[in-house]
């Protein structure tokens, strides 16, 4: 299926991405499911991991397994070693200036809460603001609404339309004189919007505002530059880049992480530590308190180097076909309805049918062997915006093919059996 | 296509489309609002209470097939029973949707035995439930002779 010379290929079509090659690299998809090959559509939610990944754990827990930093002994320094390494891969994959903007955390989830707990408590203050847009993650809003809460700050919402793109004109008159954040996610998960980071960056910095980029979804569909992008803060999840579960990454401006009190207390974090005064690490070591998930960054790394050896230009070339051949074989099913169809999108196809629920949606899907998702998908205000108590969602990752795309629209057509419009 | 015909058998798919005592009581001795947060479906179950039975019982909301069946054929099921009855038709009700070892046709169980199907699904016990847990929230608030076994 692959053309040996990309030259040969057609420029819109990804013939020179190797699907099936890569699908051997994914031990996972070759299960059979209720009887049938596995169908996996649900990689927004975690993607699966391959088996360079899976190498690596194994093999740093049968070999390299020891503590990080202080051991004397030849095996401590090999793990700190491996886990300095993977914060050196995590940087140069999202073109950090330096290392020690990369703090590791347990996903995307905690880095959120790291700045809004160690940057927000210093910087928000009664009466002040945080803006944030009505597709976010609960992850990108609950944090902030502690926040708020906490010190007495009022959060604020940008509008999407009803194609679920973000209005960014509204945004721009909600940046004020007490905005003290601007906190917006880079691809949605529910909708599948790709926003104008950059953009909403400028438009932010104009008034001195810092920016965070919630980039689970968008690091393992796109290259993504922090410099680029210009972002005070980013913030990614290792499960959905093809890594392990429980290793998350912060980056942060070294200018604000210098100045932003620790998150945590405990080992590692410290310089020293007496009774009545303790002096705090460097970066990135100040925000990094116990044990960290070694394990974890190692597998991050590892997958970093597997998706940068495929190369983003390829894989986005293929998602993207996938996404437009999605859509279209969509739109034929009787009586669904895509909820999110904005212009700029990436990997989602979120769904609801006339007659069907989405969660008998996806029970019958599933006895396709088809792996969806159904729910609010953590965006409750989404479901409310769309009128809707929940959606199905197909999500495709670098694995799929237009052939899975197949099965689905064949399972959707069981959906109509039993629930006929 | 058979496996999925267990789970939708005829009886759910027609309660779904044409469910039963559906509505608010008005006036309803009793009140509870269910909530499965995992798909954020909502359910709100009215009861009137003669005594000890359960008089008259409705539903009202929005769900997926199975929610809104049981739903409805709950409703049918405990009208005129007792609380006491009610309540054990409930642990009859869990142990059919949860248990393997449960024989589907040996439990007296009307037509609440087409839910059977719903073992096979484990995700799916919290939508057949969801009814059953607001009834008994509803019928147990500030009631004590429900709660005595």
């Amino acid at each position: 299926m692959s053309s040996p010379t990309e030259a040969s290929a057609p420029p819109a079509a990804p013939a020179s991405f190797d699907v099936e090659r890569i699908r051997q690299d994914f031990p996972i998809l070759h299960r059979l499911i209720r009887g049938h090959p596995l169908v996996y559509l649900d990689s927004a939610a975690t993607t699966q991991k391959p088996k360079a990944v899976l190498d690596v754990l194994a093999r740093y827990y049968a070999e390299g397994n020891a503590n990080i930093h202080r051991g004397v002994y030849v095996l401590s320094e090999e793990a700190t070693q491996a886990y300095d390494a993977a914060r050196e891969k995590v940087q140069r994959f999202l073109n950090a200036a330096s290392s020690r903007e990369i703090v590791f955390t347990r996903n995307s989830t905690e880095s959120i809460n790291l700045v809004a707990q160690s940057f927000g408590r210093q910087n928000v203050a009664p009466g002040d603001e945080v803006l944030i847009t009505h597709m976010e993650h609960h992850s990108n809003i609950v944090p902030w609404q502690l926040l708020c809460e906490q010190v007495g700050a009022r959060l604020r919402v940008a509008p999407i339309d009803d194609t679920g793109t973000l209005q960014l004109d509204e945004m721009e008159r909600l940046i004020g004189p007490r905005t003290r954040l601007v906190s917006v996610v880079h691809l949605s998960n529910s909708l599948g919007t790709v926003n104008p980071v950059r953009e909403i960056v400028d438009m932010a910095h104009r008034r001195n505002v810092p920016v965070l980029i919630d980039g689970s979804q968008a690091v393992y569909h796109m290259p993504v530059d922090v410099q680029a992008i210009d972002c005070d803060f980013y913030v990614c999840t290792g499960h959905k880049l093809y890594g392990p579960t429980g290793i998350g990454v912060l980056y942060g401006r070294e200018a604000w992480l210098e100045r932003m009190p620790p998150y945590q207390g405990g080992g590692d974090m410290i310089r020293s530590v007496t009774f009545d005064k303790t002096t705090y690490a460097d970066l990135p070591n100040k925000f990094e308190a116990g044990t960290p998930h070694i394990a974890g960054a190692v597998g991050l790394g590892a997958a970093v180097d597997y998706v940068q050896a495929i190369g983003f230009d390829r894989l986005a070339a293929h998602e993207a076909d996938l996404l437009a051949y999605g859509t279209a074989a969509l739109s034929e099913v009787k009586g669904l309805r895509l909820i999110g169809t904005a212009a700029r999108k990436a990997s989602i196809l979120a769904f609801v049918m006339k007659g069907a629920h989405p969660h008998d949606v996806g029970t019958i899907v599933d006895t396709e062997g088809v792996a969806i998702r159904t729910g609010h998908h953590c965006t409750q205000p989404v479901m409310e915006r769309f009128g809707v108590s929940a959606t199905a969602r197909a999500s495709v990752a670098m694995y799929n093919t237009r052939a899975e795309i197949d099965t689905l629209v064949r399972a959707l057509e069981r959906v109509r059996e039993v629930f006929p419009v | 296509m058979s496996e999925l015909r267990d789970l939708y058998q005829e009886v759910i798919l027609d309660h779904n489309k044409h469910p039963h005592n559906f509505g608010e009581l008005d006036g309803a001795d009793r009140h509870a609002d269910g909530y499965n947060p995992l798909c954020g479906d909502k359910l709100a179950v009215y009861v009137n209470l003669d005594g000890e039975v359960i008089s008259d019982v409705s539903f009202l909301g929005s769900g997926c097939a199975i929610s809104k069946a049981s739903a409805s054929l709950m409703t049918d099921a405990v009208k005129g029973k007792t609380l006491t009855e009610a309540r054990v038709l409930f642990e009859q009700f869990l142990r059919l949707v949860t248990d393997d070892s449960v024989d589907v046709e040996s439990e007296p169980m009307g037509k609440l035995a087409v839910f059977g199907g719903v073992r096979e699904y484990p995700t799916r016990v919290k939508c057949a439930s969801l009814a059953w847990h607001t009834l008994r929230a509803a019928v147990e608030d500030a009631h004590d002779i429900v709660t005595t076994e």
